[in-house]
Formats: C-alpha cells, structure tokens, sequence
C-alpha cells in the first residue's frame, strides 16, 4: 500500500475509501475544502465533534470525503436536516456544506428560516453561479445576461446576493471569500465555526467545465484570477468612494452581531424557565 | 382479540379518562421516549403537535415548528440520526410533501415515525371530514420501491398501542413507519383505560458494540437487522441518500446494489410475522367477511352483531398493519368464506389487495361499499350489504 501523504488534509480525508473523486478538474470546490478542512485543524476540534451535512449538487459531495460525522441529504434539504441534528447534539459543530441552487432555491426557505432562528449552524454556500451537478442549468445567482444550458438567449432573472438574503432574514453572522482567496477563507470560515449563532459565509467558487465553458470566462485559473481582481476586501472598500467599488465582489464579514441569543440556547432558557415554574 | 366494552361514565373508574385519538398519539409519544418533534400544523391532526408542544419541554425533550412538512421530515430523520426517537404528525397535503423525505428514511434506514390522520379528497379535499384516501400512498407515495411499514388503529386506545408499537418496530427494523389514522379518531373522544407503559415492551435500537473502525451501519445479521450509533459518538460514519454500500458510502455497482435492495426488501419480508397484526372478529364460521380498517371497520363490527342476532354467519377481518398487507392471514382467513365486503372510504383501494388474494372467488364475490364524499359508511350501510348477499 501506498504510504499516506502526510500534509495537514490527509488526516481528515477518508483516503482509502472514497478517492478519485467526483469533481472535474479544475473545478474549485477541493480549493474549498482545503480550507475547511484547515480551520477546523486549527480550531482543534476533534472530528467526533463535527457534523458535515449537505444538499445535492456537486458541492454537496463535499462530506463523502473527510472523516466526520457525515450525511449527504437531498437537494436543498441539509439545513432543515442540520436543524434536527443541532437541537438534540448541541455541543457539535454543525456545518452545511451546499451550492447556490441548493441553497437559494429548492432550498431557499430552509434557509431564510435557520437565518431567522439564528440556530447555531455554520452554512457554506459555494457560488459558482449554476447548477453544476445537472450539467448547467441557471441558478437564482446566475448573472443576468449570462449562459446556461436553460438560457439559451442569455438569462433574465434577477440574481440573488447570497449574503444579503442571509442578512435579512437575520443571519448574525454574514461573510463572504472566493476560492481564490483560499487563506482569507480559512479565517472567514474559523469565525464563522466560532461564532455562536446562525453563520452564513459565501463562498464564490467557479465552475470551469460548464460555466466557464458557456460564458467564455477562460481557463480554470483565468477564472480563479477574476475572483482576484474582481474583488476587494470590505476594509479596503470602506475607504473608497462607493463608485470605485461598484460592481466588485465585496470579501470578509459583513455582520457580526454576537449579543442575539441562539436558537438552541433559547430553547434552553425556555425549559428552565417553565421546569421552574412547575415545581 | 376481544374489544372492550366502554363502561357507562357513572362507572367510571378513577383512572380512565375521556381522551381523543390525537390525545393518545401525543401521550404514547411521551410514553415511549420520543424526544424531537417536528411538525408544520394540518387539520386534523394539529394536537399532536400541540400536546407535544407543551410536553417535550417538560420531558428533555425538544419541539419545534419547522416552516413546511418538508423540512419537518428532514429535520426528524436528522434528530434520529443524532441519537432522538422522533416524530411527525401531519395530513394529506403535508404527507404529500413528506414523501421524498420518507424515501430518505427509507434508504438510509433511519427509525422514525410519521402520523397521518387523513381527511377527505385529493389536493385540499375536505380537511375536516375523514377518508382513506391515503392507503396506497403510504405504501407507494415516495417514488422507488422502497420498504414500507404502516399501522392502523380503529381506536382512542388503539391509537395509543399502535404509536408505542410504531415506535418499537421503526428502532427494531430501522425505518421509518406510518400511522394512518382516520380523521374521526383523531378528533373523536373515547373512554379509556390505558395500561401503564412498564406494561409494553418498549424496543430500542441496537447500538453498535464494535469499535469505530470496525463499524458497519449497513451490515447485516441473519434477520437483516444492524446496529445504528448515533452521530456525535465516535463512529464518524457517512449517510446518504445514493445508492451505498455496508459502509454508507455511494455506489454503482450492481451487486452493492443489489445487495442494498434486497436488504431493505428481506428487512421486511423475512420478519413479517412479527411485523403484521390481524384481528379476527367473529370470522370462526363465517360465510361472510367483511374487510375494513380503522373506523370503518367499527361500523362494521355494529353490523355483524346486528346480522348474528338473525343467525346470519358474517364476521370482520381487520389489519392493524396493513403494510406489508398481511397476505397470508388472509388468504387462509378467507379461504372458507363465499363473499367479501369491502367497505372503505375512498374510491377503491384496500379491494385491489382482496381481489389479488382471491383469485378463487368471481367478481360478484367480492363486495364493495366506497364513499368518499365526507360521510361515513354506516353500520346499516354495511348490514344491508350483508343482507343482499346472504
Ligand atoms: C428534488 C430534486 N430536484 C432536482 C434535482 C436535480 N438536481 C441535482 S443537483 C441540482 C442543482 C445543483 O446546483 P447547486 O446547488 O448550485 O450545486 P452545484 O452542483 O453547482 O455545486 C439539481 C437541480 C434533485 N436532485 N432533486
Ligand atoms: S461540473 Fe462544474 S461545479 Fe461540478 S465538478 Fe465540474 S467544474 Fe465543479
């Protein structure tokens, strides 16, 4: 047998099972899962503690691969899952792993509601912007004008911003990285795990194949590089006049509200309070 | 299996009480150990969820109103795999939106427990009125061929015994299984006398006693049961919804998959004498059956007292578990019997089972009495039946 390759990843992959994967090459989701992966070990969480739930889509393959507590769900339904998980595990870190389509479609009212609950769950929505795993179909954050194998003509929907969604439907903590800023997404992604509350980080992602392929955007990392100069970290746009960011992915956390209570520890107050009464 | 007079209120004794189907769901659930319900409110089976409401907080355990069924279900299946008896309660449009979810509990061979008190009709029907309309939806409603388990109760009591029982199979044989109640005894107030739970013997599932890296979650022993750890307690294993092999992870391959499929086929299959419960009423030497569930097999029970003060030789066949339908007890139960009625409150469900177990029998043989306009099948109803065909 091979000997296992000893970087910091390779302890959290389930390496022997699962491997090759089902992801093209190019594709950015391994970017992002080498961040994840990354904050969690530097979070020193053991891995008995955490639970990765996902969707379906090409993204919600994500948990099959690393040695967690792990469940691939049904398009659209892993945060309604994670809800049940969360209120009777409330001491694991709960992390949704899921794309824009499971996120902010099928899966669009599952989401306003954690949002609005602010349970405590660490959701990863991974943008790439289409429906990757079904071969390329528009998503509620495909880009108007843009191709898709459903919009032949150029797409007329009005795109949802993922991280404006999350924030108001009241979200408490609300940020955003791409894949090309793998490190700065570690960070986001180690506060979002930290923050007590509902965590909502968008990822932008890219999806060379299909994507890419249909809207001309170049090689995989011609798409990466666009992720660069596309985009500006919210210290740095704050002190430019909106005109000059305008159009720019906006990086970094966009909300922090650490003084909402949690959903769970709601409930535990709840408890206490009518257990008291009745004795 | 006799049933119990209901005494009249002066007899009342100090531990029986006025309690509706909903009612006894909800205290079985308590009873049982349920500690996570999710639910979105339906008519009619809207107490459940509020019973609970008030009790798991009080019990350790948790409640909470999710924003539609689908997410209920989902949120259910979660709670079970982190360790939780859990439950659901709904009606036909939220059983309806249920149904991919169940398919999930179905394949990942999660244990759980949805009650649908039905009501009246397709789409919005008439959600105050009873019907039974969702008999073959609970066996076939999430698409795929899955297993399928479903009880029945035809009262306040047996409400209680059959959420305890649907408890006991769905940890036992790790699924998810349906209680179809009728609208009627959901809403309906009944004098019981429930035995205390230390009388029930109350299944929990098999915890895997292997260590982490032996553990397979789909590995069968010879009654194709296995061991389910919880998440959150050192087994770190994977659950989806594809296709997977003993480990849980996805697969193609044809013989994992058949492997998958026939498990959760024999699950069934291979324990179905210890799964299905018929009652037998009066059929000893009988000419006449009549083959009802839940409340209409009520009316039908008036009936066949009625037609046995006149000599007439009718009894009652009556599945508690009508899915797997329990084909063997009734083939032979039928066997000596010349006709069959088939009363039932929708447009033909439950007769199709009889005429593919009846193969002997000719068409006028075999009896239908369908309504599915809101009302109720009467015992006069049923007795008239009786009368023409003697
Ligand atoms: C109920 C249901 N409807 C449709 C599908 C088909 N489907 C699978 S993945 C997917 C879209 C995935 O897109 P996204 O969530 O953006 O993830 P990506 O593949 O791009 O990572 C769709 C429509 C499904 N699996 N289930
Ligand atoms: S189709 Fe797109 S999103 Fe899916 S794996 Fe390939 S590159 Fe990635």
């Amino acid at each position: 047998m091979a000997s296992i390759p000893q970087k910091v990843v390779h302890q959290y992959l389930r390496h022997n099972k699962k491997f090759p994967h089902v992801w093209c090459a190019g594709c950015s989701n391994g970017i992002v899962l080498g961040a994840v992966i990354r904050a969690i070990h530097e979070l020193q969480i053991p891995k008995d503690d955490v639970m990765m739930v996902s969707g379906i889509g090409c993204t919600s393959r994500m948990p099959v691969y690393v040695d967690f507590n792990s469940l691939h769900t049904l398009h659209g339904r892993a945060i309604a899952f994670a809800t049940g998980i969360k209120m009777v595990k409330p001491n694991m870190k709960v992390i949704v792993i899921t794309g824009d389509g499971d996120a902010t479609a099928i899966g669009g009212n599952h989401f306003i509601h954690a949002a609005r609950r602010n349970i405590d769950l660490t959701v990863l929505v991974l943008n790439n912007h289409i429906y990757g795993m079904t071969g390329g179909q528009y998503s509620p954050t495909t880009p108007e004008g843009d191709f898709a194998s459903t919009t032949p003509y150029g797409n007329i929907d009005e795109p949802f911003n993922i991280c404006q969604l999350a924030m108001g439907a009241g979200a408490t903590f609300v940020a955003r990285g791409t894949a090309f800023h793998a490190l700065e997404t570690q960070t986001l992604i180690k506060e979002a795990i930290l923050h007590k509350g509902c965590s909502v980080l968008e990822i932008v992602s890219s999806c060379p194949v299909i994507y890419g392929r249909l809207n001309k955007k170049g090689s995989p990392s011609r798409m990466l590089e666009n992720m660069r100069d596309n985009s500006i970290n919210i210290k740095a746009a704050e002190k430019l006049p909106p005109e000059q960011t305008e159009g720019k992915i906006i990086r970094g956390i966009l909300k922090k509200d650490d003084k909402a209570v949690e959903y769970y520890d709601k409930y535990t107050q709840l408890v206490n309070r009518i257990k008291s009464k009745n004795k | 299996m006799a049933k119990e007079e209901v005494k009249a209120p002066q007899e009342l004794e100090k531990d029986w009480v006025l309690m509706q189907g909903n009612e006894a769901v909800a205290k079985a659930a308590i009873d049982v150990g349920v500690k996570f319900f999710a639910g979105y409110p339906i008519t009619p089976s809207t107490e459940i969820a509020e019973i609970l409401a008030e009790e798991l907080p009080l019990n350790d355990g948790v409640y909470i109103q999710m924003e539609d069924e689908i997410s209920s279900m989902c949120a259910v299946i979660g709670a079970s795999l982190a360790g939780a008896k859990s439950l659901t309660a709904t009606s036909g449009p939220g059983f309806s939106l249920m149904q991919e979810a169940i398919g999930f509990a179905k394949i990942s061979e999660t244990p759980c427990v949805i009650v649908n008190v039905q009501r009246t009709g397709p789409s919005t029907g008439l959600p105050t009125k009873p019907g039974q309309g969702d008999i073959m939806q609970a066996r076939w409603g999430s698409h795929g061929d899955g297993p399928a388990i479903v009880l029945y109760p035809d009262s306040v009591k047996e409400a209680y015994e059959l959420t305890i029982r649907a408890f006991n199979l769905s940890e036992k044989y790790r699924t998810c299984v349906i209680l179809l109640m009728d609208e009627v005894l959901g809403h309906m107030r009944e004098a019981v006398l429930l035995p205390d739970i230390s009388k029930f013997r109350v299944i929990n599932r098999l915890k895997p006693t292997v260590p982490p890296e032996w553990y397979k979650h789909y590995e069968e022993d010879q009654k194709y049961l296995s061991p389910l750890a919880s998440y959150g307690e050192g087994y770190r294993f994977h659950v989806t919804g594809l296709a997977h092999d003993a480990h849980g992870f996805p697969t193609n391959k044809p013989a994992e998959v058949k492997t998958m499929v026939t498990r959760l086929k024999k699950k069934i299959t291979h324990n179905i004498r210890d799964i299905v419960q018929i009652e037998s009423f009066m059929m000893e030497d009988a000419k006449v059956a009549i083959f009802a569930v839940g409340i209409v097999s009520r009316a039908a029970k008036s009936a066949i007292l009625k037609a046995r003060n006149e000599g007439l030789k009718v009894g009652l066949l009556r599945p508690l578990t009508i899915w797997p339908f329990p084909d063997e007890a009734v083939q032979k139960m039928l066997r000596n019997v010349e006709t069959v009625i088939v009363p039932e409150l929708n447009q033909g469900q439950l007769i199709h089972e009889i005429e593919r177990l009846t193969k002997d029998k000719t068409d006028s043989d075999i009896v239908k009495i369908q309504k599915a306009n809101g009302e109720l099948i009467t015992p006069n109803e049923i007795y008239k039946s009786i009368k023409e065909v003697i």
